[in-house]
């Protein structure tokens, strides 16, 4: 196959940086894999890295600073068969340090090849996160406080499953190259190399220093034996393709008559594990089942299973404009925390507002008329308040009727939980 | 009719899946959130690709990657994202990728408040990329909006190839409400031009168009992307006179196109001369106002944007015509409002914001009009 090269575009290193050397071995790689240039996609980074772009006759993408592992995560979901090599500097991999982590708990068939030349060539020379401590490098003293990182080190305690580490001045760096891109699965390889312009101004280094400081770091030479698995993309297309497709909600029919003429507000003011919610969400469907408009806003902390619990439904014959509780009709009073965060509802409460009140909640002095209902004496559990309260609103039909709530209980639940919802629903009496 | 009973985000989510969205990333942030956990149960199985990513600066540029690729691609954030999000933002803004963004707004600055709704985006999605150049954002009213805006977003970003924002607020998003998805008149979508040029150029576009035809990664023929200053071939230049053509092209494309986009409800009156300019959750609380005022005989206008930016200045300068009096209502502190006194320099100009968690009342607008 030919060279991939694109020789309108030479490189445009340095005189004497090893990037020129990647790029040809990348090429030699490339065509040795007898691909042609629309079978892969550069995806480079920023700095000197991404460049590399430009010199090849394939699809190409170019980024933002240590992000190229996001966008080759995106492309290659889209097009699974697609080759798609990252270039990066070791200035990307710092700053992209939690793609990099992703890229390799997740598995993905990328291949990441790292331009590691221990500095920011482009900026001016400042320590990247493989800079040496004792190089004299553009940032000072700084480098001096930091730890160098082993990129393949972290790689392979992410769970990357293909981890190399060369120079990049070996001889067999195209058949590195191409066992990586061959490999089916993430694979990154750490190629050390040399800025001219930059780092080698100051500190010495040479292919031979590279060779003899690489001798003294683990070997790492490609597949990471603990970390073999099932590539991310085969991966989720096979648990996608026996998923059942989900269709759109069928609306609920509308086959009984609203009690009431007008825009009903209604308030459940209780606490986290009264069901608030899901009594909430009931009375919305009872309302559907009476071809009502119906709005309804949760209120709850955070820590889902403690503090105030509200829920605040609108159901209307009419559009719902304004979603927000001016005038209720009804205020469940079920836990004091609940009541308390509504403390500024009640002054303003007409005298045809009924609060349902269960024993042993304070709520602030209104003008609204009060039914005290004491639930726990009648041996009904803290959870089941809620709804015993809307099966209060039933009898009296009050908002909703006892056809609209049985309709709703029969829609939102099925067999036994459906079966102990109705007989509490029956057995609350006035 | 039957109804059914959903959260904004979960209409968001069908809107998407209507549109023909392919791709979804995102990470979880209240109010948010609820658009993912929608798309994860229901586009996986009709053969999407749903990611939950590493953050949210991964999230979106998954979405980018994908987008190039030729899916149709969304994701949704709140407030803290979209300052994440920001430099991706401008990249798909220059390199022309479409997308549409989510931004389900929270109460801020920062943290904020996460289960408290607010309009306090809104000039940050305009202006928080750099180079500051236009983007589309379109701000639902209620359950029926998300649906439909979210199928608009998707159109927009397909035609004008530019990254397009959902303006939500916790108070949509996160409040159930009945609808009849099968009655929602939905818009015929729209796709991406794909090219069918012989010799591609990424960039170029066609005489009397001012949007480059589309070829994905991947196709047989070659197709650059790049975040770098470029010419239509995809590769950076330095010519000065291809850079000031590119950038007119960037901000001209959206902003002479704003009148096949602009978006809107309005209640005109004839016998009025107060007219309320709103949008988002609050334009709910100004027709009650407006329904109110018509029955007191005193009749007030109402205009209700849903095209936010680019700044649909003829139309707010056609339904303000008549008003002597113009009330802005924002459940922030005073953004848009800047943006009606700019096109309306004539006219009083009257604000009224509040941004504290609570929605701004009918009662509240009422009283703000009848002080003057």
């Amino acid at each position: 196959m030919d060279s991939l090269l694109n020789t309108g575009r030479p490189p445009v290193f340095c005189p004497g940086c090893s990037h020129e050397r990647v790029t040809k071995a990348l090429d030699k790689a490339l065509s040795n894999m007898g691909l042609s240039g629309d079978k892969a996609v550069i995806v480079s980074d920023i700095g000197c890295s991404g460049l590399f772009d430009t010199f090849f006759n394939t699809h190409a993408f170019h980024g933002l600073h240590g992000r190229a592992l996001t966008y080759a995560a995106g492309i290659k979901m889209a097009k699974p068969d697609l080759n798609v090599i990252v270039t990066m500097g070791d200035g990307g991999l710092g700053i992209g340090g939690a793609h990099l982590l992703a890229a390799c708990r997740r598995n993905l068939n990328l291949t990441l090849l790292i331009l590691n030349n221990f500095n920011f060539g482009m900026t001016g020379g400042q320590f990247s996160v493989t800079t040496p401590q004792e190089a004299q490098v553009g940032s000072g003293f700084l480098n001096r406080l930091e730890k160098s990182l082993d990129v393949c080190d972290v790689a392979r305690s992410a769970g990357a499953p293909y981890v190399s580490r060369c120079s990049s001045y070996s001889s067999d760096l195209p058949d590195e190259i191409e066992k990586a891109v061959r490999f089916d699965g993430f694979s990154l390889i750490d190629m050390w190399g040399i800025c001219p312009g930059r780092y080698t101004k100051r500190n010495k280094l040479t292919p031979q220093i590279i060779d003899e400081t690489l001798a003294g770091f683990p070997s790492c030479s490609g597949i990471v034996e603990e970390n073999k698995r099932k590539e991310y993309s085969h991966n989720y297309r096979e648990i996608i393709s026996k998923l059942k497709k989900v269709d759109p909600p069928r609306g609920i029919k509308a086959e009984f008559v609203f009690p009431e003429s007008d825009r009903q507000e209604v308030i459940i003011l209780g606490s986290a594990g009264q069901r608030i919610i899901t009594s909430g969400d009931i009375l919305c469907i009872a309302g559907l089942t009476a071809g009502l408009n119906v709005t309804q806003k949760n209120d709850y902390n955070i820590t889902v299973l403690r503090g105030p619990s509200i829920s605040e439904i609108i159901l209307s014959p009419d559009d719902i404009g304004y979603s927000g509780i001016e005038k209720p009709s009804v205020i469940i009073a079920l836990a004091q925390e609940g009541v308390d965060r509504r403390r500024y509802l009640f002054s303003d409460l007409a005298e045809n507002t009924l609060i349902i009140r269960a024993a042993g909640v304070d709520t602030p002095e209104s003008r609204a008329t009060m039914l005290d209902v004491d639930l726990k004496a009648r041996g009904i559990k803290s959870q089941d308040w809620a709804l015993a309260s809307l099966a209060v609103m039933a009898k009296l039909k009050k908002v909703i009727n006892a056809d609209m709530l049985n309709a709703a209980l029969k829609l939102v639940f099925r067999e036994t939980v459906l079966e102990s919802a109705l007989e509490l629903v029956n057995r609350v009496e006035l | 009719m039957p109804l059914s009973l959903m959260e904004g985000n979960e209409a968001v989510a069908w809107g998407a899946m209507a549109s023909g969205c392919g791709f979804f990333a995102g990470y979880p942030i209240t109010p948010a959130t609820t658009i993912f956990n929608t798309l994860l149960r229901i586009m996986p199985p009709a053969g999407g690709i749903c990611l939950q990513g590493e953050d949210e600066i991964a999230s979106i540029g998954y979405c980018l990657g994908a987008s190039m690729a030729g899916l149709k691609a969304m994701t949704a954030t709140s407030g803290p994202g979209i300052s994440l999000y920001s430099e991706q933002i401008s990249f798909a803004i220059g390199s022309e990728i479409p997308l549409v963004i989510v931004n389900v707004q929270r109460l801020g600055p920062s943290t904020g408040s996460a289960t408290r709704g607010a309009d306090g985006d809104i000039n940050f999605m305009r202006w928080g990329s750099s180079g500051g150049l236009p983007v589309i954002v379109l701000a639902p009213v209620d359950i029926k909006d998300c649906f439909v805006l979210t199928m608009h977003a998707f159109n927009l970003a397909e035609e004008f190839r530019c990254p397009v924002f959902l303006a939500s607020n916790k108070e949509i998003a996160m409040t159930k409400e009945s609808i009849d998805l099968d009655a929602v008149e939905k818009p015929r979508i729209i796709d991406r031009i794909q090219s069918n040029e012989e010799k591609f150029l990424p960039f170029a576009v066609k005489e009397g168009s001012m949007v480059p035809d589309f070829l994905p990664i991947g196709s047989k023929t070659l197709v650059r992307q790049t975040s770098s200053t470029h010419g239509a071939d995809g590769y950076i230049t330095t010519d000065s006179n291809i850079i000031s053509r590119f950038q007119n092209r960037l901000k001209n494309k959206l902003e002479s196109a704003i009148d096949s986009f602009s978006f809107h409800d309005s209640f005109t009156d004839e016998n009025a001369d107060t007219l309320i300019i709103t949008y988002g959750v609050t334009g709910r609380a100004a027709k009650v106002v407006i329904n109110e005022q018509r029955k007191a005989g005193q009749p007030v206008s109402l205009l209700i944007l849903k095209t936010l930016w680019p700044v649909p200045e003829n139309l707010v300068r056609n339904k303000a015509k008549k008003a002597k009096n113009i009330f802005v209502f924002e459940m922030n502190m005073g953004q848009y409002v800047h943006e009606i006194e700019r096109i309306l320099p004539d006219k009083k100009v009257k604000f009224f914001g509040q941004m504290d968690g609570r929605l701004i009342t009918p009662r509240q607008i009422m009283e703000a009009i009848s002080n003057g």
